[in-house]
């Protein structure tokens, strides 16, 4: 320790030093907090993607999400075919009041209708308020951040693989097609 | 005759009002200057500007809470307590000067006796309420009080006998007539010995173990609400002011300085003293009880002492 009371002394410089610099103090409501990319705030719902398959209201460990539906016919694409059933969305509704923000049905949905949005100001005074339903859930999405930029060397995501190649055909096809009626 | 009524009259009013103001003063630092040595920002809402008003704030929270008394209180005791805790500090101001040529409460001959009497009368009020509780918590906390302000008095009394034999005199103002500046390397020691026992017996952090409230709740202030509780904080803070003051008048040269200034001084270095109490505060953890009884008996008497022999070597040699 060297000279008695130089604890002492390093302890007041401590606090001495500290006082002249800025707080760390987050102001909140005056200042909105920067919030990680990946935030996990609230579950924002793209409607047009769901198609009831109900894969997220099983895995949710708490059962928070409602779904309801029926099941609609549609008229065959094409003369003499078989008529296609389809599945409506009728309710769909997340109780944040349960929810434990584990994620797991985002992670779970195949087909991307959810997702996680930084929105976090939906304090409620209602504990039965917190159940939101779609229109609330919709709104949300609109708020979901565009997905991170990917690493300069990273794979290219497999979606637009997928994609350039179906260009790719369907620019060949046309090709083709020309050719023919050039000749 | 009239004259003189009113002259008295228009003295208490100035210490009442000091009284009042100064401590909300002190909280309110401890509030900003606390949160900012621990990189917080403090009340920042109450009053608009920077919070300067949470004490007014929080004493209107004190006033609308109900006044509890436990069933097995002695229940004049304990509604007691907290004024015994209060008012002597209030009597300490009135004799303490604060400029030259009689600005004082009130002289007193024997200036610092009656101050440190009546301060240590303070302390009963904590002693008080922790006896009259009817809680073991409450109780624990009294007898550390009691514990605390015995082993405390004493080097407290000898650090400012150094000064009286120094000056003199024990009148107060007589004190401060007498300082020279050398006065304050000679008298450091029991200044330093003075200061701390003073917080000591203020129960004021690193020495809190009376009221240490991960150890006994909030010792003799567990069963108090609203006014009441108030009044012990207040007292704590009117303790801080007194003993803040005392140190400036005995060891610091009162309202001398550099240049003219008169009461100036004496508030400017009550208000550094304070500022110091509250940098303690945040920079120490809570000292264990054996350690407080080790620290008083073990290091504050000796120094005490060795300060009165060599005040008595130095008064001789310069005869």
């Amino acid at each position: 320790m060297g000279v008695p009371g130089s604890g002492l002394a390093k302890g007041l410089a401590v606090t001495l030093r500290t006082m002249t610099r800025r707080a760390h103090t987050a102001r909140y409501p005056d200042v909105q907090p920067e919030l990680a990319p990946r935030t996990r705030g609230v579950i924002g719902l793209f409607e047009e993607n769901c198609t009831v398959c109900m894969l997220c209201a099983r895995e949710c460990p708490d059962w928070c999400i409602y779904i309801d539906s029926h099941k609609e016919t549609l008229p065959p694409a094409a003369p003499g075919g078989r008529e296609r059933s389809r599945n409506v969305l009728d309710r769909f509704a997340i109780d944040f009041a349960l929810c434990m923000y584990c994620g797991i049905c985002v992670e779970v949905c195949p087909f991307d209708a959810l997702f996680w949005s930084p929105e976090f100001e939906y304090a409620e005074t209602d504990i039965r308020e917190l159940t939101h339903e779609r229109d609330r859930l919709r709104e949300w999405m609109w708020t979901v951040p565009e997905p991170p930029a990917l690493d300069p060397a990273a794979e290219e995501p497999k979606e637009l693989t997928a994609a350039r190649k179906t260009a790719e055909k369907a620019q060949q096809a046309q090709q083709a097609e020309k050719r023919e009626a050039q000749e | 005759m009239s004259g003189d009524s009113v002259d008295v009259l228009l003295r208490l009013v100035a210490v009442f009002a000091g009284f009042l103001v100064l401590p909300l003063v002190i909280g309110q630092t401890e509030h900003k200057v606390m949160a900012h040595m621990q990189g917080r920002l403090g009340p920042m809402y109450a009053g608009g500007f920077h919070g300067w008003a949470q004490l007014v704030a929080d004493g209107v929270k004190f006033a609308q809470k109900e006044d509890v008394v436990p069933a097995d209180a002695d229940r004049r005791i304990f509604q007691l307590a907290p004024a015994v805790a209060l008012l002597p500090y209030l009597l300490v101001l009135v004799a303490i000067p604060v400029g030259p040529g009689g600005q004082v409460g009130r002289a007193l001959d024997a200036g610092v006796f009656f101050a440190l009497a009546v301060m240590g009368v303070g302390v009963l009020g904590s002693l008080m309420a922790g006896w009259a509780s009817a809680n073991k918590f409450s109780l624990l906390g009294g007898l550390r009080t009691a514990a605390q302000l015995l082993a405390y008095e004493l080097p407290m009394l000898l650090a400012a006998a150094s000064v009286a034999m120094a000056a003199g005199t024990v009148s107060l103002p007589g004190i401060v007539d007498a300082f020279h500046w050398w006065w304050v390397p000679w008298q450091l020691t029991g200044a330093v010995v003075f200061f701390t026992a003073g917080l000591a017996e203020l129960q004021r952090p690193p020495f809190d173990m009376p009221v240490a409230d991960s150890e006994i709740i909030f010792g003799a202030y567990t069963e108090y609400t609203g006014l009441r509780f108030a009044m012990f904080l207040l007292s704590e803070y009117a303790g801080i002011v007194v003993l803040c003051a005392l140190t400036t008048v005995l060891f610091l040269g009162g309202w001398h300085g550099p240049f003219a200034g008169g009461w100036v001084w004496t508030l400017l270095k009550t208000m550094v003293l304070a500022f110091v109490v509250i940098w303690l505060r945040v920079s120490y953890p809570r000292l264990r009880e054996d350690q407080l009884q080790k620290l008083a008996w073990t290091v504050l008497i000796p120094l005490a002492l060795a300060q009165i022999a060599l005040t008595g070597v130095v008064k001789v040699v310069i005869r």
